[in-house]
Parts: structure tokens; C-alpha cells; sequence
């Protein structure tokens, strides 16, 4: 039952690597790629638990923390296109 | 009798789980729009996501495993819709309209 739930989510990896390749905005992409994110952290857990070593866990909360970030640094350089900026002035006219 | 229950209930929570993440990712490649397709993947990715890990966490007991899966969970439902708040607020901010935006006030 494990196995199915694995299938499941790689199926739905799959589909969403669809959407990431072909997506118009980078927007459509990035959604995919969180998406993704979030399929490989349920496949981590999926996986621990078929081959019984839970350890997997571990990378799984890892995976978590950086998806959040790594969701977060993209849309702040597809915004300002510089990762260090402090975003102050632009908030001051939207 | 009890561990009968837990069984039965933890595979059913694994299984709707995966349906609700292929529902998703079936939205996500269908929706004709970004603000549609967020609508229809975050909902379900983070619920299906939920329904998942808890049914593992009721196949794992009372243990440091099901402690890691508690923090995963938890993670999950905070930074899920964190996420797509960034994302659609970035998408309006980059002047992405809805498909079906009204332009003038009142008619909708």
C-alpha cells in the first residue's frame, strides 16, 4: 500500500514536470516547482517507510524548510533581480 | 480491535490523501490561468500532503518517528500557503489579471 501511494506521487511528479516545462510565466513554474517540493518530501516519508528506516525522515524536514526559502529567493531576484536587496523604496509605491 | 481501526483508517487517510495530490496535479496542468491553477494545486497539495503524513503518522504509533512526521506536518501547513500567498501577490504585483477580471466596478 505504501508502493501505491509511492506510484501515486510520482505520477503526480510527473504531471507537474509537464506544466514546469511548459509553462508561460515563471510564475506556472515556480507553482509546479513547489509543488514538486512538496511530492519529494512525501516521497522521502513514502520511502522511509518502505524500506523501515525511518532516517529519511530527516531530509524530509530539510526538504521542507528549503522549499519555503527556495520558493521565497526566487520570486524575491524575479522581482528586484538582486537578492540582497532590502525591497524599502518599492514598497513605498505599490 | 483498536489496532484494526487505526489500520483500516490510516490506509484510508493514505489513500485519499493520494488522490487528493492527483487531483492537483491534474488542475495544474488543466486550469487555463495562473491564478486557477494555483487555486486548484495549493489547496489540494497541502491538504493531500496532511492526509498523507497523518495517515502515516497513525501507521508509525508513539515514537520519535511519528514526532519527525508531527514537525513535518506542521511545517507543511504553515509554509504550503505562505508560498502561494508569495506567489499570487507576485503574479498581481507583475501585472498578471485574472481571466475573467471585470474592468469596470460594480457589474460583477
Amino acid at each position: 500500500m505504501f508502493i501505491t501511494a509511492g506510484f501515486a506521487i510520482m505520477f503526480a511528479v510527473i504531471i507537474a514536470v509537464f506544466r514546469a516545462l511548459r509553462g508561460p510565466t515563471v510564475f506556472d513554474r515556480l507553482l509546479a516547482a513547489n509543488s514538486i517540493g512538496t511530492a519529494a518530501i512525501l516521497l522521502l516519508a513514502v520511502f522511509g517507510f518502505i524500506t523501515g528506516r525511518p532516517e529519511f525522515l530527516d531530509i524530509g524536514i530539510t526538504y521542507s524548510l528549503l522549499n519555503l526559502i527556495g520558493t521565497l529567493a526566487v520570486l524575491k531576484f524575479f522581482r528586484y533581480g538582486d537578492l540582497g536587496h532590502s525591497g524599502e523604496e518599492e514598497v513605498a509605491d505599490t | 480491535m483498536i489496532d484494526t481501526v487505526i489500520y483500516v483508517l490510516s490506509w484510508a487517510l493514505l489513500g485519499s490523501g493520494s488522490v487528493f495530490y492527483i487531483i492537483g496535479s491534474i488542475g495544474l496542468v488543466r486550469m487555463p490561468d495562473v491564478f486557477t491553477r494555483m487555486h486548484a494545486t495549493s489547496v489540494s497539495d497541502t491538504f493531500g500532503a496532511f492526509l498523507m503524513l497523518v495517515g502515516m503518522l497513525l501507521q508509525a504509533g508513539l515514537s520519535l518517528v511519528s514526532l519527525k512526521l508531527a514537525v513535518i506536518i506542521a511545517i507543511i501547513l504553515y509554509t504550503g500557503p505562505v508560498a502561494t500567498h508569495a506567489l499570487a501577490r507576485a503574479a498581481r504585483h507583475a501585472g498578471i489579471d485574472p481571466l475573467l477580471h471585470d474592468d469596470e466596478e460594480g457589474t460583477s
